[in-house]
């Protein structure tokens, strides 16, 4: 396998390397990173035949431009772009083909907040820990730990082989800054005033600009407690709101700590996180109450909506 | 023992709640037997100070059969009434100055000498409860209550690597620069944390520390 690169012309705001996250190191404290909308993330390696758990570039409100060293296949998916290469535009949600020397632009964002590009066999940089995904405060994986700079040759494989061009219609992105997220109460709602579970289910939340890939910090109405207690700190998973005593509710993304001591009056189901990855700082979450079985159900439908995609060549 | 639902991809097992050398050799080993029975779909398993997160694929996992592995093996673990002995870990570690900031602010707070601190910090042997924040991140205590100083406000934007700190009864060591709110008092150039070892994390949950002073030169 004879590697080649794309060549980063201009970074964006933060683009970084993402596969579906390392696990296996949470007892070491090693967070698991991630993409924040892995469907998409998969969705964009599933037009190009890539396995699910590809590294691809990860790209935020503000997008890059690569010149691309090497003959491959790539696809984006998630957040809406205008994207061009050579100054053609491309579509997302599509695999296409691009030629050495190509430069890929990224330029007006339309829809959503992160888009996924996928390259043929992946992006090659070396796996620590078994996994390629960038955690940022920890500075492991990706590149060097960090967002891509200006001058970067990000790994990838030279020459590869042709791809069956392939579309999909994607996730459905939130419109007008707004999602609506499917909550499971617990483990700690019972810390909590009777009707928080019904507050929080009743008002807009509005993501603070002190957010990021850890946690979105949410404004909104106060969740009183029922008591001042202090949790002592456990093990946390994606999609918890964590409530501090007096503060913003935090709901935790792909970059959270393994561990928190904050009590949490719920999670957000998995199948919508990648809506609220595709959120940015000033728009709104709605939350609504939910079950296990229903969570179990949407993640499903997920499972099957990747699976959903149109070959090009039967589509005329 | 209770075991809650955190969504549909994680159980949280909950022990007493309580920061106690045994319940968290408990926990401890209880998430060492969860990890060896390798459950079908669990992806990761990691001890709190007394609790067990047990993060799996719902698709893949059977959520009856894996509560039900729960109870078998935290029956194995729930009598467990000592901790192993173990050999202390030593941690080298320049105290005050450059190395340790808030030296003498603790001592203030104290009501005592800057090297009563380092005395009152070197002559405990600390248990490591858990690991969390960043890897290799070691919650470690109790410190001597007089020392016991509470973590800064407003947390320092960049604490260095190695940094040494207090926050209440815990103290730990900073593997990575990272932002911190801990009282530092040293700097130790003991690596925590490196990818590239066979043991990445030079703590593990359940060890026990010692540090020792070095004087500066």
């Amino acid at each position: 396998m004879k590697l080649s690169a794309l060549h980063v012309v201009k970074p964006g705001l933060l683009t970084t390397v993402q596969d579906l996250g390392r696990f296996g190191q949470q007892a070491a404290g090693v967070p698991v990173a991630g993409p924040m909308d892995a469907f998409s993330h998969r969705l964009a390696n599933q037009l190009l035949g890539n396995v699910g758990d590809a590294a691809t570039l990860e790209i935020t409100l503000i997008g890059p431009e690569f010149e691309v060293e090497t003959d491959t296949a790539m696809a984006i998916a998630g957040a809406q772009f205008e994207v061009t290469c050579d100054d053609r535009p491309v579509p997302i949600g599509a695999s296409f083909t691009v030629r050495a020397g190509m430069r890929v632009k990224f330029g007006r964002l339309l829809q959503g907040a992160r888009a996924y590009l996928a390259v043929a066999d992946g992006i090659q940089t070396p796996p620590v820990l078994g996994s390629r995904a960038t955690h940022l405060v920890s500075r492991m994986g990706g590149m060097h730990g960090r967002p891509l700079v200006a001058g970067d040759r990000v790994p990838i494989v030279g020459n590869t082989l042709p791809r069956t061009p392939r579309k999909t219609a994607g996730l459905t992105l939130p419109t007008k800054g707004r999602a609506l997220l499917r909550v499971v109460p617990g483990p700690q709602d019972h810390w909590f005033e009777h009707d928080a579970l019904k507050t929080i289910a009743g008002v807009s939340f509005r993501i603070s600009p002190s957010s990021n890939r850890m946690g979105y910090r949410l404004q909104g109405p106060p969740l009183p407690r029922v008591h001042d207690a202090e949790l002592i700190s456990e093990p946390v998973g994606p999609g918890a709101i964590q409530v501090p005593a007096a503060g913003e509710p935090i709901l935790l993304m792909a970059d959270r700590q393994t561990a928190g001591g904050y009590p949490k009056i719920g999670h957000v189901i998995s199948a919508d996180l990648p809506l609220a990855g595709q959120l940015a700082p000033g728009d709104f979450i709605e939350f609504v109450l939910s079950t296990r079985q229903e969570a179990v159900a949407a993640l499903i439908a997920r499972e099957r909506q990747l699976l959903r995609f149109a070959d090009l060549r039967d589509a005329s | 023992m209770k075991i809650r639902e955190c969504g549909e991809s994680m159980l949280l097992v909950e022990l007493e709640p309580a920061i106690d050398p045994v319940i968290n050799e408990r926990a401890i080993l209880l998430a060492a037997r969860l990890r060896e029975r390798g459950a079908r779909g669990v992806r990761d398993v990691a001890p709190g100070y007394c609790t067990v997160g047990v993060h799996f694929d719902p698709l893949q996992t059977d959520l009856a059969a894996l509560e039900h592995a729960i109870q078998m093996e935290y029956t194995a673990v729930e009598h467990v009434d000592a901790v192993a002995d173990r050999e202390p870990i030593e941690i080298a570690v320049r105290y005050g100055g450059d190395y340790g900031p808030d030296l003498a602010a603790v001592a203030r707070h104290a009501g005592c000498s800057e090297s009563d601190v380092i005395a009152r910090h070197t002559q405990r042997t600390y248990r490591v409860y858990m690991l969390g924040f960043v890897p290799g991140f070691a919650y470690m205590g109790r410190v001597d209550p007089s020392i016991a100083v509470p973590r800064h406000r407003v947390p320092r934007g960049r604490v260095p690597a190695g940094s040494v700190g207090i926050a209440g009864g815990q103290t730990g060591v900073y593997p990575v620069e990272s932002p911190g709110g801990w009282q530092l008092i040293g700097h130790t150039k003991q690596v925590m944390f490196n990818a590239d070892r066979e043991r990445p994390s030079l703590l593990t949950a359940g060890d026990l520390v010692r540090f020792v002073p070095v004087v500066a030169v």
